[in-house]
């Protein structure tokens, strides 16, 4: 890739994450967000020159939302753009604001994704996504225990439900830092062998407590040029490459073949032309959208090109606390915050917060050089993204 | 300077009023055909030769009452294991989108695919009324053809068009889709019919409105020195731009053409157009509405304000050279309006519109719409290569 010219990430803001935000409409809920990144990147909505927009419109049933959005998200006068994949939504808008930016079209340009998962139904949604004639009865919307199952297979049954619970009560504690995080239950290790047992289950082992929630909220950030970004960011995190992968079926239908992850292929396609080898070393922090602690536990391997079990040691190591060797979701994660259209943005943006120092109380104690994040959505599709705090070219 | 970005190839199904016959990825399937018969069209990603980087699907996931929609499409766009994004937008923003995508230097192809089949609703219009906001406007019944007939409303308060006027949009435009092939269900009809047709929302009649429609549309833009290599007859996209009005009819003065306006201006200055009068043998625009045909014109600046109605009678749009395909008023899904307007100008750059080609068309300009009364304007200037 041979990019035009690079794009800075130089504020994030969030709305707070809850099962209702009752309190605000959907206009306003955005405003939340965008008002905060603006304040971030010390810029007014009159230095903006286009802004991206995204969520599932399904779920809340608003026709191209945008339209009303205008409201709350300033795009009155501007250019703008709207783009949905599901899912990785949030992820594809920051794929969107990165292209407008370094295309040479826009300077400064602000993507918001949003959901308000209260006003609608989740599950119900997402299972009309299946074809009507011959999946829709087959599907269990976003709740699979597949991937438990595997787990448990490969693993042992005592070994995989305990370094689930760990990832679990691990992100649990990471959210207990994020004051913006929708669940903070403030789990303690000694609930773990109770929790694994009696949380009511949803699809085999996969339980409550294994799952994310449904949230509230929204995430909107702003990139900019190379020129802009200087002017007005002291310290920006940088885009350095990004990747979208989809796969076509989640499910593998023929036999006994290995199957190839969309995870594992954009993270080796992205390491390969980015010159990572161990990404272990060379990246301080990852941002991975975790639907649950199944997912989470499992996709580690998929994302950092491991065979065996190194990823289970990682967990039950500690590696992947917060003060760990490689902090995952130091924000708590998906399993604590999920508004789907803007979950995956939140995963760059946290991952960019990280990089410029300015996470808060959930800031992992060492410089952030290189930070990963991932969407995730659909049928297994993967947006995975490189950011850096230096400059990359 | 970004690099230059070309269409390379342009195909679409026909456009009725209904496809029950066919589900939208098979629509997709007959246009990447048709693509795939001009251009080479592969996915080679696996082997790390040259091919499509990205495709970008354009529908609704409530026309398509599913939600992630373009999940379904993942194979037609040949996206397995590759990169898919969905616009869900007016369909002309694709290019807006593979335009920046390509000159980003992040692809050098990308595939544009629009789907929609408004028959699947029972009503077009229960879909648009859910644009509106829950609490304060959705209560009141709205819906983009209501809307419309307010804007229709004070554009003929400002410029006094008449009944007679808009008919003769409506016969020209059916006249024009009689002779388009992409359009077997249109017939003519006289000046007398359209005024004798039902009200819809006044004044706006049945016959001033669109008909209802399902279709696809599809093209391939890539990266200057690929497009040469893929096609001898490219056709470079010169400018963009786009507006967002505001929401509320009551922060807007709906016969002001704002977004348009400042669309069109942002389009004329990334493509160094100084004089947009001059500027396009070709034209086609999104009239969803046939009060919208003048009324658009005017806020590009191909028309003098509040001027439609003597531009309608002094043969404007002939002279023009507007919407010889028929335009949105002969038939043309919704969501799509712009991304076939833009198709349909780049047939005409390409000499491919077959019976409604004129001679050596070098430019042109593309317009869609979105929103209630023309809340979202985008342009595209095109040029022949």
């Amino acid at each position: 890739m041979n990019k035009n010219r690079n794009v800075g990430i130089i504020g994030v803001g969030q709305s707070e994450y809850s099962s209702h935000r009752e309190d605000v409409n959907q206009p306003e809920m955005i405003h939340e967000a965008i008002r905060e990144a603006l304040d971030h990147a010390g810029m007014t909505i009159d230095d903006v020159d286009c802004i991206v927009h995204g969520n599932m419109e399904l779920f809340e049933m608003v026709h191209q939302p945008d339209l009303w959005h205008t409201l709350g998200s300033g795009a009155y006068g501007k250019e703008s753009l709207r783009v949905t994949t599901g899912g990785t939504t949030g992820a594809t808008l920051c794929c969107a604001a990165d292209q407008l930016v370094a295309s040479g079209m826009h300077d400064v340009v602000l993507a918001v994704g949003f959901e308000k998962l209260q006003e609608g139904h989740t599950t119900g949604g997402i299972t009309n996504m299946a074809d009507p004639l011959w999946a829709r009865q087959l599907q269990t919307g976003a709740l699979t225990g597949m991937t438990a199952e595997q787990v448990i297979n490969e693993f042992g049954e005592e070994r995989a439900k305990k370094a689930s619970m760990k990832y679990r009560i691990i992100m649990d504690q990471h959210a207990m830092k994020n004051h913006k995080a929708h669940r903070r239950f403030d789990l303690q290790w000694d609930q773990a062998e109770d929790l694994m047992y009696t949380s009511p289950a949803l699809v085999g082992e996969l339980r409550m407590i294994h799952m994310c929630s449904q949230s509230d909220g929204a995430c909107a950030m702003i990139f900019a040029s190379e020129e802009k970004a200087k002017q007005f960011c002291p310290k920006p995190a940088w885009m350095k490459d990004h990747i979208t992968v989809h796969r076509e079926e989640c499910f593998h239908i023929f036999g006994d073949a290995p199957v190839l992850m969309s995870h594992r292929y954009a993270a080796e396609k992205l390491f390969g032309r980015n010159g990572i080898k161990d990404p272990k070393k060379e990246i301080d922090v990852f941002e991975m959208y975790d639907p649950s602690s199944w997912w989470g536990l499992d996709w580690l391997r998929e994302f950092l090109l491991f065979e065996g079990d190194e990823h289970l040691k990682m967990v039950e190591n500690d590696e992947i606390c917060i003060d760990g060797e490689f902090p995952i979701n130091p924000s708590g994660g998906v399993i604590a915050s999920n508004p789907i259209g803007a979950t995956a943005m939140i995963r760059v943006a946290e991952a960019a917060l990280q990089i410029m120092g300015d996470a808060g109380d959930h800031q992992v104690p060492k410089t952030v050089n290189q930070a990963l994040a991932s969407g995730f959505g659909g049928t297994m599709w993967t947006v995975l993204f490189l950011m850096t705090r230096e400059i990359p070219w | 300077m970004a690099r230059r970005v070309g269409i390379c190839a342009v195909a679409q199904t026909t456009i009725e009023q209904n496809k029950w016959y066919e589900r939208f990825q098979g629509m997709a399937l007959e246009v990447l055909e048709k693509l795939r018969e001009q251009v080479p069209v592969e996915f080679s990603r696996h082997t790390g030769k040259p091919g499509i980087d990205m495709a970008i699907s354009v529908s609704d996931d409530v026309f398509d009452a599913r939600t992630i929609s373009d999940n379904a499409m993942t194979d037609v766009l040949g996206a397995h294991f590759g990169c898919e994004e969905k616009v869900a937008q007016e369909g002309i923003q694709a290019i807006y989108y593979g335009l920046a995508a390509i000159q980003s230097g992040h692809c050098d192809q990308v595939l544009i695919m629009g789907h929609c089949k408004e028959s699947q609703a029972k009503s077009r219009n229960m879909v648009t009324h859910v644009a509106f906001d829950p609490f304060f406007t959705r209560p009141v019944g709205l819906d983009f053809c209501a809307a419309a007939g307010l804007q229709a409303q004070a554009y003929g308060e400002k410029t006094g068009i008449s009944d007679e006027q808009l008919a003769k949009v409506v016969v020209r435009a059916r006249e024009y889709g009689t002779k388009n092939p992409q359009l077997p269900e249109v017939s003519a009809v006289s000046a007398e019919d359209v005024m004798a047709s039902e009200m819809l929302a006044d004044p706006i009649r049945a016959l001033h409105a669109y008909p209802v429609s399902d279709g696809a549309v599809g093209m391939v833009l890539a990266a200057e020195d690929v497009a040469k290599k893929m096609t001898d007859k490219p056709v470079w996209i010169t400018g963009v731009g786009n507006c967002m009005d505001s929401f509320f009819f009551g922060d807007r003065d709906l016969a002001s053409n704002f977004a348009l306006k400042k669309a069109a201006e942002r389009a004329y200055k990334r493509a160094g157009i100084t004089d947009p009068r001059k500027a396009f043998n070709v034209i086609e625009i999104s009239d969803q509405y046939a009060y919208q045909h003048p009324m658009w014109m005017e806020g590009l600046g191909l028309c003098d304000e509040g001027r439609g109605g003597a531009w309608i009678d002094a043969d404007g749009p002939n002279k023009a050279r507007v919407n010889l395909s028929g335009g949105m008023l002969a038939g043309n899904p919704m969501i799509l309006g712009g991304l076939f307007r833009a198709a349909e100008a780049a047939l005409q750059l390409r000499q491919d519109a077959g019976a409604h080609q004129i001679e050596a068309a070098k430019t042109a300009l593309a317009h869609g719409v979105m929103g209630p009364a023309g809340q979202f304007h985008s342009v595209v200037t095109l040029e022949r290569g």
